[in-house]
């Protein structure tokens, strides 16, 4: 899955380009920790020049590398929880609860 | 000493001599005969909020809504006209569900042009008459005008689609009352990217309305979710809300929010720092009319740490609207007396930017990892509950919303069963 060339170096994370909530959970939940560190390590320093790179396009028709950039960095919105602050994967103190995002705005 | 203001009374709680300050009894949330009562006295008697006029956005625009509390599915749809109505969800002929894809309990959505029963093919219009009968002259008789969909009550408050099981309700804007129309003019209808979620929990629906109605719990519960120092802090000060306010049987509580954005971005989180977004939302107001002045409801303390305000509509309904520019929504949809559906909907004006999407997107993960953290102690407080080793519970002046949740519950209870007996 191609991504724009300013950010070729997140390609060794592209099975983090997910398209809901739900497939970025579910690999979230499904990731060791230190997966999830090495990714973050990788694209939270690339957050911000991707948000800037992003401002050219309008949101709603995004080019296709474009797109995968956006998703790749929802997926890092995802893993911010577990590295920042859990130190693990699952939500502390959440056992058995469940929340499904059954809908969501469409990238 | 409080850090905000009480009433002359000295406290939330005694501003409402009504509501007492004894401890309070959670019988109603164990006890299957009152439950079933709560379905007749509160859920067949009030106005329900069943979502919100963007689902159904043109002509022939339909969703169906199961409402296992009062047995029943609805069909919500936009007729010719422009008007909303609701019909409950079942063929004249032979009562089968009339909208339904593969499994009947799935709720479905769609735009159609009239709908036809899968069963015998009897169609209706969108305003609910019967227009056809399959082989019509094998019938003895049967006047397609007095055999249309079983309409029920259905009115709009600002875009939010309300029904009534009860012919003689008062009109839906007297009981939504002094709330709802202080709240008027907000630009509910400019936040139309929404994220929704849902769960069965394993509760009676009144405790997770209680978790939601009460902030007591935030430094404690979620202490782990801030930046230690802030973590500590939080804990120590405990929480106060800038004011409270009842309506019966609606009330609403207003909470600070600093964090939007924080004094101090060392605060939060780093990535909150990028994305300028968190639990209260993103740290920049979009740019639309009708966000200052706010509606005079919002912010009654008018103080300038203001966060959010959130409303109980009773029975099932909580508006939650957050300085920044967005809103939330909760519902909870009993389905037994230790079980139901809860939704929650987060609002918020169209993303034009990846940077505002992924605000957007931060705003609602971190509501999800707070809820699932609210949404666990739930279960373990209704197993507990169902123990009956203890059944009444004090509770704090900053739990002034659930005393006035179950005593309003105990009234409509009360007089159902009053009426019932003479």
């Amino acid at each position: 899955m191609p991504l724009p060339a300013e950010f070729a170096s997140l390609e060794p994370f592209s099975d983090w380009i997910l398209v809901t909530e739900r497939e970025r959970y579910a690999k979230r939940l499904a990731s060791s920790m230190a997966e999830m560190q090495a990714f973050y390590d990788a694209a939270f320093p690339l957050l911000e020049p991707a948000t800037t790179y992003l401002e050219q396009f309008p949101v709603d028709s995004l080019p296709e590398p474009e797109r995968n950039l956006l998703l790749l960095m929802m997926s890092l919105v995802t893993v911010s929880f577990p590295v920042e602050v859990w130190k693990q994967a699952r939500v502390p103190d959440s056992g058995a609860a469940y929340l499904d995002l059954v809908s969501e705005p469409a990238v | 000493m409080p850090h905000f203001a009480k009433p002359a009374e000295g406290s939330w709680t005694e501003h409402y001599p009504e509501l007492g300050t004894a401890p309070v009894d959670y019988t109603d949330s164990i006890d299957p005969a009152y439950y079933e009562a709560e379905r007749k006295a509160v859920f067949r008697r009030t106005w329900l909020n069943v979502g919100r006029v963007e689902q159904v956005p043109k002509t022939g625009s339909y969703y169906t809504k199961e409402l296992a509390v009062v047995d029943t599915s609805l069909i919500i749809v936009r007729g010719k006209d422009g008007e909303i109505r609701a019909f409950h969800n079942m063929c004249r002929h032979r009562g089968n569900k009339l909208v339904w894809n593969d499994y009947p309990g799935e709720e479905v959505k769609g735009t159609c042009r009239q709908f036809t029963c899968k069963y015998h093919a009897w169609r209706y219009s969108l305003n609910g008459e019967l227009t056809f009968i399959q082989q019509e002259e094998e019938f003895f008789g049967v006047d397609k005008s007095s055999f249309g969909l079983k309409s029920v009550r259905c009115e709009v408050w600002e875009g939010f689609i309300f029904v009534n099981l009860d012919p003689a309700a008062q009109p839906l804007a007297d009981y939504l009352g002094e709330f709802a129309k202080g709240l008027e003019g907000y630009p509910f209808h400019e936040m139309t990217e929404v994220f929704t979620y849902k769960a069965e929990v394993g509760s009676n629906w009144k405790l997770f309305i209680d978790a939601f109605a009460e902030f007591y719990h935030a430094p404690v519960l979620h202490q782990k979710q801030a930046i230690k120092d802030e973590a500590d802090k939080l804990f120590r000060v405990g929480f106060e809300a800038l004011h409270y306010e009842l309506h019966d049987p609606h009330a609403m509580i207003s909470s600070w929010g600093g964090m939007s954005p924080p004094k101090d971005v060392n605060m939060v989180k780093p990535i909150e720092r990028v994305l300028r977004s968190g639990l209260f939302g993103p740290w920049d107001r979009p740019d639309i009319e009708g966000l200052d002045p706010l509606p005079p409801v919002l912010n009654p303390a008018r103080h300038k740490a203001w966060g959010t305000d959130s409303f109980h509509f009773y029975p099932n309904f909580m508006l939650l609207i957050w300085a920044p520019g967005w809103y939330l929504t909760y519902h909870y949809w009993p389905t037994a007396v230790d079980r139901h559906l809860f939704e929650a909907n987060l609002y918020f004006v169209p993303a034009k930017t990846a940077a505002e999407r992924l605000a957007h997107e931060l705003a609602a993960v971190t509501f999800k990892e707070y809820a699932l953290q609210d949404a666990n102690t739930l279960e373990a407080t209704q197993t507990m509950l169902k123990s009956r080793v203890i059944s009444e519970f004090p509770l704090c002046d900053q739990e002034l919303l659930l005393r006035a949740l179950h005593k309003v519950t105990a009234d409509y209870v009360k007089e159902y069963r009053d009426a019932a007996a003479r």
